[in-house]
């Protein structure tokens, strides 16, 4: 006679006899095939749901590294600089009888201390020896006015070091017209802005009248025309080389009002700014103070690509637990006899999550494909705009992890969209079944 | 054949309520053996409990008072995991209702709990089960699906399908209610060959009198008690 105990091995989630796990898919898949219209629907909504969450998530990325690009290429990790500060020791803080006062008494207005960085020469030296700088580009600028007939208008003149520029904040991306060779190689030569060139009405090889503060008349040449794409700049801004704009100050060549410097970690500007701003005794300010408000924005952007996307995987879960709801209800007859004939509740539970899984494979899968189709047609779709003179179609980020993100999200989505309904069949009591017939 | 008086299936007392609304005792101290080889037959009116009892003997009813041994051994206490693998390879079912998968082959259905119960492989399976449909008379519909097939044909294969893991007992609820007077004799037939050539035990419970009649022995039930035979 033989006893229970010993026919019956314990079993774990999947037994772990492999063709039992054959067993559970081929019941799985013949529901599947029972069902293959609806199934290949709640397929069609996965597929759909990865695709268009890469797609929007590649778009996304790509439109704000592109808007991140115009500002943030553009400007250095951290400048260097001389403000305009009030006096921190005001008299009256000096007066023993007050010093437990709050003071508000401000008598001494700020001073004119000149732009100029002191010293810069050895600031730039020192800069360029620090291992966590990639480059330094030294600027000077000024106020200036554009003559063109009666009219004066006022803007500003960088003057830069033409090949550090380049090197730093790829200037001749910005270049609709002329060569930056002029700048280097030729003194008395400007670029200008496409909207002050506008204004001006001048092209290039033509010459312009600039007034300097102190009241001195120039004529430059006209080299080149830069569109940055922001109005504000393009309008009143123009770049000539740093020897030039000493010239029209009246200053000597150690005379700069800016250094710019790139560093190898961004991440690490604030505390880079801190520290050398100490050091070398100047202001300093790094690219995440000044542009706080751009990562906001990608930060804002990315989180709604993002919640969209997973709200359509959502979604394309919900396709796939109704179907699933209504196949478990069809095949109730089919369960109990399962369970009749010896399957447990697991394993009805596992041919549903079969079921489901089977539907998110294949679902997500096509949906890579097609994602990855999608964005190559953004990617073709022309999209020229005045503002953004390099960009010819539409920018894609194509990214491995967005397909692993789209990919393992369909799973999980699936996974749990098939668990509920399959729980609810493993708990099918065949007698209830059966009876009611 | 020679018979063998082991005894397959045992019930001591066993005793069930329902408590909806007001507490309905539907059965009471039921109490019988069914010896190896023995083909038996459940009668009574219907309410009786007579299927209600065949359910607790098929291990998929657990809520009850009393003893239940299958093969000597107490069922009382196994998870329903265990109880699934009983079920799978000591008792094999008949209903009412044909209850095969429209998804699958005949033969594929017929092998199903063979692979469930994983002792054999698929090739030797599909051997036997071959051998069963042939038994039955419907091994020229092994390839088609159910859904081609006559009622008749339908109960026959699941009964082949009950006999696929050679059970210890087969158990049927009313396996002739759905069938014609021709059908229902060839599915006694069925039965009364296995009992006697194959010395295969079932119990089957039914309404038809002129079943269980010709059936070795029959339990006559009333009220949920056993009437008759008065003391086994």
């Amino acid at each position: 006679m033989k006893f229970f105990p010993e026919l019956i091995p314990p079993q774990c989630f999947i037994s772990p006899n492999d063709m039992k796990v054959f067993l559970i898919l081929d019941v799985s898949f013949g529901f599947l095939m029972a069902r293959f219209r609806q199934s290949l629907v709640a397929a069609v909504g996965v597929t759909f749901g990865v695709a268009m969450f890469i797609a929007l998530v590649s778009f996304m990325s790509g439109l704000n590294n592109l808007l991140d690009g115009l500002i943030l290429n553009r400007t250095p990790h951290i400048r260097f600089y001389n403000d305009i500060k009030p006096s921190e020791n005001q008299p009256v803080n000096l007066s023993s009888n007050f010093r437990n006062h709050e003071n508000f008494i401000s008598s001494i207005r700020p001073k004119d201390q000149g732009k100029e960085i002191y010293n810069s020469k050895a600031i730039i030296q020192s800069l360029k020896a620090d291992p966590r700088v990639i480059d330094v580009a030294p600027k000077a600028m000024t106020q200036v006015f554009f003559n063109t007939g009666i009219i004066e208008i006022s803007g500003v003149v960088n003057g830069v070091e033409m090949l550090a520029e380049e090197k730093l904040f790829k200037f001749s991306d910005y270049v609709i017209e002329g060569d930056i060779e002029g700048l280097v190689n030729s003194s008395n030569s400007i670029f200008l802005g496409k909207g002050l060139a506008d204004k001006l009405l001048v092209g290039v090889g033509e010459v312009i009248q600039i007034t300097s503060p102190n009241g001195q008349i120039s004529s430059l040449k006209v080299a080149g025309i830069f569109q940055f794409g922001l109005a504000e700049i393009d309008n009143a801004t123009s770049y000539s080389s740093l020897a030039t704009v000493q010239k029209l100050l009246g200053k000597p060549a150690s005379y700069i009002t800016d250094i710019q410097i790139k560093l190898t970690d961004i991440i690490s500007a604030p505390s880079v700014a801190k520290e050398l701003s100490k050091v070398f005794g100047v202001d300093a300010i790094d690219i995440q103070t000044a542009n706080s408000q751009f990562e906001t924005g990608s930060k804002v952007r990315t989180i709604i690509s993002y919640a969209v996307g997973i709200t359509l995987l959502i979604v394309a879960g919900f396709g796939i637990y109704n179907i699933l709801n209504m196949l478990i209800y069809e095949k109730m007859d089919s369960i109990a006899i399962l369970k009749a004939t010896g399957f447990s509740g697991n394993d009805v539970q596992w041919i549903f999550i079969f079921l489901s899984i089977i539907i998110g494979v294949s679902g997500g899968l096509a949906g890579l494909a097609f994602g990855f189709g999608l964005t190559a047609i953004i990617d073709n779709i022309p999209f020229e705009t005045a503002s953004l003179p390099t960009i010819k179609t539409y920018p894609i980020d194509y990214k491995i992890i967005y397909y692993v993100i789209g990919i393992v999200f369909a799973l999980v989505t699936t996974f749990f969209a098939g668990w509920f309904p399959s729980r609810k069949a493993s708990k099918i009591d065949p007698v209830t079944i059966i009876r009611g017939k | 054949m020679e018979k063998n008086d082991t005894i397959v299936l045992e019930t001591k007392g066993i005793t069930k309520s329902f408590f909806d609304p007001v507490e309905n005792k539907v059965l009471q101290d039921v109490t019988f053996q069914i010896e190896k080889g023995s083909f038996c037959s459940i009668i009574g009116k219907s309410g009786c409990g007579k299927s209600t009892l065949l359910y607790i003997l098929s291990t998929m009813d657990t809520d009850f008072e009393g003893e239940l041994f299958l093969d000597g051994q107490s069922l009382r206490g196994l998870s329903n995991l265990q109880l699934a693998n009983v079920r799978n390879e000591k008792i094999g079912f008949v209903f009412q209702f044909h209850y095969l998968l429209e998804e699958f082959t005949v033969l594929k259905n017929v092998i199903l709990p063979g692979i469930k119960l994983g002792k054999k492989n698929k090739e030797a399976l599909e051997h036997e089960a071959m051998d069963l449909l042939k038994i039955m008379g419907v091994d020229d519909q092994a390839l088609k699906r159910p859904n081609q097939l006559s009622g008749g044909q339908k109960q026959r294969i699941a009964i082949a399908r009950a006999l696929i893991n050679k059970p210890l007992i087969i158990m049927g609820d009313e396996p002739t209610g759905n069938l014609d007077k021709h059908n229902s004799e060839i599915v006694f037939g069925i039965f009364k060959e296995l009992a006697n050539e194959k010395n295969q035990t079932l119990l089957i419970v039914t309404h038809d009198e002129d079943f269980a009649k010709r059936t070795d022995r029959i339990i006559e039930m009333e009220d949920g008690r056993i009437i008759m035979p008065k003391n086994v």
